[in-house]
């Protein structure tokens, strides 16, 4: 009727007609949406990942377990002759858990630590000093350092950035005297900064950061450029923000490095000595100290474990490239 | 071909010949435009150069030198590589050995660490972190391998011993570190534990630092499943961490040492686990020939070179 002939129609009855085709319209459209949205979902799997599902994940779950088990076995085995007092270390057959723990091994361990020359507090300080100070400078100097190599084009990149790759290889073992030669000719010998440099001089941070870096899209960089931002202000305030998880990674390694370094015959101070020397001069002692070198063992991994788990915790997965939208 | 036309009339300067006068100029002009990238680079530079590229430098020639550490080293030309390859019956058994570590803690656990990184990702984000810790953790305390003597230990206090003999499947306690057959075997073990470090940790924040609507996008493309996944988006836009990874793993593999000495001994029976960095060691440290255990290490150092380069070529269409 009303689609006869809409000349004739009064404008009333037009308006309303009009309204209602649009509906009906409207009503097509949104069923055509919510098909073409089912259908997307469902060749998608689910509209996270592909080929997510539970089954998968506790399949996964499983087999790393398993294999974390092996990883851990042995650091289980460590901390548990921590805790175990003497007599029961040398049972037979050897048992997996302590009868009878104590934190006798700890105490003792402490115990001949503040008994050498120079109280363990002091030993203490150089560690956390030198540990803070290296990664920290490390990490300021190589994340700044592996941008400009990453992201610059100047003179020089190329030489600068095989150099560096070739240092990470060059292994040798007069390295070590010939570092202790340029030490000497500095008169660095048994001062912090024997300590210190060593650690910041290495490559590998600056490698992984630039590895890292070259990732970021050199668009965003441009644009940064455009709007008048300094090339220290793209460094820390674009690119860093985007590379969290290679830098919490450089942190990890830092904190470990200089944490476990021993001064390699650069130090012979007994003032200026750090924890690991202090632990491997208690531990020479033997097998009347295993109880010992056990507590130390835990001891000495709880500072990198909690960096490890402070960076990662950092680590924002939804960071990267989060400034780029093209 | 008009697209070629234009980029050759719009050669970077760089990139035309020029006379050496020339290029003199224009790379002087570029350093000074560019004067800040070496400002930002000095810091690190500094030390870099000083404590590292200087002690490596002056430390290539003594390989073929004569250098007991008390005298000035004495300039011999090729006569340590002679030796070494003529002469030494140890080192060519320690290449032997260093390939068969190098096939384990290279390749091998390489492949592992991608593996594991991969998996990890695919937890949810707080297993994520814990299992991370727990693969990375052998590699974070520096010694902790020392646990794996109170493990192979040779009398009835071992736990494997303790272990094997419980079940019945010996009477008597195995010399798992002493016996020439099975000890490099287990050194092996204990280095592929300790092996998912630097290189393991960078191809986890190599997949953190994937973008995931690159994911999605993909399911849209049609990806079907985790492989396709793996091979189309993940390994393209991982490239660099992969590159660095098998960095990390060419040295580890070839400088496998202080475990080997650590659990077996020095020098360890029939020389099982003697590996070409132990041979250095060796030369260097207790008999204090540095020039010839400098010539083992340069050795060492190229056949590292080509193995870095090789890598290269193979995960160069991936690495910027």
């Amino acid at each position: 009727m009303a689609k006869k002939k809409r000349k004739d129609l009064k404008p009333s009855e037009l308006a309303a007609l009009q309204e209602q085709e649009n509906a009906a319209a409207l009503a097509a459209l949104k069923k055509r949406r919510e098909k073409e949205h089912q259908k997307m979902l469902k060749s998608k799997g689910s509209n996270k990942q592909v080929g997510k599902n539970w089954k998968n994940d506790v399949g996964i779950f499983l087999l790393l377990s398993f294999m974390g088990l092996f990883m851990l076995f042995p650091i289980y085995l460590a901390l548990i002759n921590s805790v175990k007092p003497i007599q029961e270390m040398f049972l037979m057959p050897p048992k997996l858990y302590a009868m009878d723990p104590t934190t006798d091994n700890f105490r003792d361990l402490f115990k001949i630590a503040n008994n050498s020359w120079v109280p363990f507090s002091r030993n203490i300080f150089n560690s956390v000093f030198v540990t803070v100070t290296a990664t920290v400078l490390h990490v300021l100097f190589a994340s700044t350092a592996a941008f400009i190599l990453s992201k610059c084009r100047f003179p020089g990149n190329a030489f600068l950035n095989q150099i560096v790759v070739i240092a990470l290889l060059f292994n040798s073992t007069v390295t070590y005297i010939m570092q202790y030669m340029v030490m000497a000719t500095l008169g660095m010998i048994n001062t912090y900064s024997a300590l210190i440099l060593p650690i910041i001089s290495t490559s590998m941070g600056l490698y992984l950061m630039r590895q890292s870096m070259s990732t970021i899209p050199d668009a965003m960089i441009e644009a940064a450029k455009v709007d008048g931002a300094g090339l220290m202000r793209i460094c820390w305030g674009i690119v860093m923000p985007n590379c969290k998880p290679a830098l919490m990674t450089i942190i990890i390694f830092e904190f470990q490095t200089a944490w476990n370094t021993n001064g390699g015959g650069l130090v012979y101070d007994e003032a200026l000595k750090t924890i690991p020397v202090v632990v491997q001069q208690i531990a020479a002692a033997g097998m009347a100290r295993q109880g010992a070198i056990a507590a130390s063992a835990v001891v000495l991994m709880i500072p990198p474990l909690l960096v490890f788990v402070l960076a990662q915790r950092n680590v924002m997965e939804t960071m990267a490239h989060a400034g780029m939208k093209d | 071909m008009a697209e070629q036309t234009v980029k050759k009339e719009i050669l970077l300067p760089s990139e035309r010949k020029m006379s050496r006068k020339e290029r003199r100029e224009y790379t002087l002009h570029e350093m000074k435009r560019n004067y800040m990238c070496y400002v930002m680079l000095a810091p690190f530079m500094f030390f870099f150069i000083i404590f590292t590229v200087i002690p490596v430098m002056m430390s290539l020639p003594m390989g073929f030198t004569d250098f007991d550490m008390a005298s000035f080293p004495r300039w011999v030309g090729f006569q340590n590589f002679y030796t070494m390859f003529m002469d030494d019956d140890v080192f060519i058994k320690a290449i032997r050995t260093t390939l068969v570590f190098a096939i384990f803690t290279g390749p091998l656990s390489y492949a592992m660490s991608f593996m594991l990184a991969w998996l990890i990702n695919e937890l949810h984000p707080a297993l994520k972190t814990l299992f991370t810790l727990i693969f990375y953790a052998p590699s974070m305390a520096g010694n902790i391998y020392f646990v794996w003597q109170l493990i192979f230990s040779g009398d009835q206090y071992g736990y494997l011993n303790a272990f094997l003999m419980e079940l019945g499947f010996t009477t008597t306690a195995m010399q798992w570190l002493t016996d020439g057959r099975l000890v490099l075997a287990c050194v092996i073990v204990v280095q592929l534990w300790v092996s998912m470090g630097a290189g393991f940790l960078a191809m986890r924040a190599g997949f953190q630092g994937i973008d995931k609507s690159m994911c999605e996008a993909g399911a849209i493309e049609g990806i079907k499943n985790r492989w396709q996944e793996l091979i189309y988006i993940t390994i393209p836009s991982m490239g660099p961490s992969l590159m660095f990874a098998a960095v990390m793993q060419i040295v580890s593999a070839f400088t496998v040492d202080i475990v080997g000495r650590t659990l077996a001994g020095f020098p360890s029976t029939d020389y099982k686990v003697h590996t070409i960095m132990t041979h250095a060691f060796d030369y260097g440290w207790v008999r204090y020939e540095m020039g010839y255990s400098s010539a083992v290490c340069f050795v060492l150092f190229l056949v590292m070179l080509v193995c870095n380069n090789l890598v290269g070529k193979v995960l160069g269409k991936y690495v910027d």
